[in-house]
């Protein structure tokens, strides 16, 4: 395993020198291309830590190492032009136009002009703001389009590490989802190594490929994959934040391609009306799933085939949603429980039939594992 | 003297008009003290005004300080300067600089006061060295509120500057002063009027600047219109 990308080694921070510690002793490390999502409770040391990566907040004692070098040895201005920041409420300059708060970093490690533009042409590309955007004052645009302003700038030099303290904190629920799935598809491309604060738990489970449960102090009470935490919870404490549906949260981060898809009762459109009725006994679902060519038609059930001679002059129904490999086991059992078949079809590509899931098929994935 | 008082026209144009000479060189004095007691306000509140926003214990002391000055009667203050100084523009100045200072490390502090923490935050993260942070971010950011104050130290001064006639100077309150002895009302209309319309342009002309300085500001206006 290669050495870690941030590694603290028993930091602590008293902000009085004879009062409590905000940070006891913590030791973490993050690895290389990692999102690893900080969250606890208020006042529990989250941001704190945070701030003593890039050294906004001095640690009292202990040593933290970005990139294999102590930070507490670097010149403090340098180390933070070269770690990516965004904070909650964004903090961008508002007598600068948009381009030059993205352009903030590069003017001050003093690039060309010309490739300074073509960096924030770029950036406002990748994080899709209007060109025309450009010359506006943050005054002027929406709390989503400051938002990713503040990532485009935070981008700007093209940081290895970044520091984002409630990014999406600031914007409304909606908004925030959509920001979020953005980021994390640009995430995926530039696998930057990430220190994500939040005290929303189901945000640290969307977004965190690990998450360190700080209790009060900074203390880790459980630092692992967020299928790990809500399968596993380290503790009462852990147990009591991840909070209410914890096996449904599960399912959200499990996908079908995950599990073995069932073949459930499938009957071509040409057959007789008689097989399509054996086919329907031996399954016991009361319906069978009709398929031409292996493209999903719809389904039917005994009563729609009753007075016809081949499945093709019944009533063939459609299935109200259907899933794919990718969607998740939570939108699975959704789909399950509004459906008038009591189960989920799997299908890919262009409406192609690949299988079902039943209720009975994922309680088992989800109390096995 | 009465009788003089009521044969003669309140204003006579004809006088001013044969004065026009006096009348552009009191002028240009009025200005000049006005200019050189903001400008050597400006200096001297500037560094004070930092200092104090950095660090917070030194603003008490340094309102009080220049609140007592601000408080001295501004004849009162010329009386005690004139056996010092003599009569001469440093005792004038000396008087009027001191009426800025109050006004503007009052508003140079509320102004570098109102820069947004997370801005600051935002721009030490990004590795703003301090120096960087008050040039770059606070100063820009304060300076509607800066220029506010001119505008207050300047009126007020152009005020004051009638004041200092008494002293040998005065700009155009030469004009005021001649009329109170002679019983002369053309002069004091002409001074106290001539005065007021440069105090009324000075405040006009900063106000442009104020809203040349910050063009953001028209910015968030015009999307809470839109």
């Amino acid at each position: 395993m290669a050495n870690p990308m941030i590694s603290l080694r028993n930091v602590t921070k008293r902000f009085q020198a004879d009062g409590q510690a905000a940070v006891r002793g913590l030791s973490l490390d993050i690895d290389e291309g990692e999102t690893v999502v900080l969250v606890g409770p208020s006042g529990c040391g989250k941001t704190t830590t945070m701030k003593m990566i890039n050294r906004l907040i001095e640690p009292t004692s202990g040593e933290i190492l970005v990139d294999g070098k102590n930070v507490l040895q670097q010149d403090p201005v340098l180390l933070r032009r070269g770690i990516g920041y965004v904070i909650q409420t964004f903090g961008l300059l508002p007598h600068r136009t948009v381009a030059d708060n993205i352009a903030t970093v590069p003017k001050l490690v003093g690039w060309e002009e010309r490739r300074i533009d073509e960096r924030v042409a770029e950036l406002a590309a990748i994080l899709h703001l209007d060109e025309q955007l450009l010359s506006r004052y943050p005054a002027e645009l929406s709390g989503g389009q400051r938002q990713r302003v503040g990532v485009a700038r935070a981008l700007a030099v093209d940081p290895p590490v970044m520091l984002m303290d409630e990014p999406f904190g600031a914007v409304d629920p909606i908004v925030r989802a959509r920001l979020q799935d953005q980021f994390m598809e640009l995430q995926r491309r530039l696998q930057k190594t990430i220190v994500f604060v939040t005290h929303d738990i189901d945000e640290a489970i969307k977004m965190a490929d690990r998450i360190a449960i700080l209790n009060i102090g900074a203390v880790v009470e459980q630092y692992a994959s967020p299928e790990v935490i809500l399968r596993d919870p380290a503790s009462d404490f852990v147990e009591e934040f991840i909070g209410e549906e914890r096996g449904l949260k599960r399912l959200a981060l499990i996908k079908v391609s995950a599990i073995e898809i069932e073949e459930g009762p499938v009957v071509e459109p040409g057959i007789p009306v008689e097989q399509a009725k054996q086919i329907i006994e031996r399954y016991g679902f009361g319906w069978t799933s009709v398929v031409e060519d292996g493209r999903l038609l719809g389904w039917v059930d005994d009563q729609a085939l009753e007075g016809h001679r081949s499945v093709a002059e019944a009533e063939i129904r459609r299935f109200s949603a259907a899933v794919t490999a990718e969607s998740s086991l939570r939108e699975a059992l959704d789909s399950i429980v509004s459906s008038r078949t009591n189960v989920a079809v799997v299908i890919e590509g262009d409406n192609d039939y690949v299988g079902i899931l039943t209720v009975g098929r994922i309680s088992k994935e989800i109390v096995t594992k | 003297m009465t009788v003089a008082l009521v044969a003669e026209p309140l204003f006579e144009l004809r006088w001013v008009l044969d004065h026009l000479g006096d009348v552009g060189q009191r002028l240009t004095e009025h200005i000049v003290l006005t200019g050189l007691a903001v400008g050597i306000g400006l200096a001297i509140s500037f560094p004070l005004a930092v200092l104090a926003h950095r660090h917070r214990r030194l603003y008490a002391p340094v309102t009080w300080v220049t609140g007592l000055l601000y408080t001295i009667p501004s004849l009162a203050l010329f009386a005690l300067l004139v056996p010092i100084t003599h009569i001469s523009t440093t005792t004038a100045e000396i008087g009027l600089v001191s009426y800025t200072l109050l006004i503007l490390i009052r508003n140079i502090v509320a102004g570098l006061d109102g820069v947004p923490a997370d801005v600051k935050e935002a721009a030490q993260g990004m590795g703003y060295t301090d120096r960087q942070i008050l040039w770059r971010v606070e100063l820009p950011l304060a300076m509607p509120a800066i220029v506010a104050g001119i505008r207050i130290a300047t009126v007020t001064t152009i005020g004051l500057v009638t004041v200092t006639a008494l002293i040998g100077k005065g700009g155009l309150g030469y004009f005021i002063l001649l009329g109170l002895r002679r019983f002369f009302s053309t002069a004091i209309i002409l001074g106290a009027g001539l005065s007021v319309v440069l105090a009324v342009i000075a405040d006009a002309l900063l106000l442009g600047l104020q809203w040349l300085l910050a063009p953001w500001r028209r910015a968030a206006r015009r999307r809470a219109v839109a």
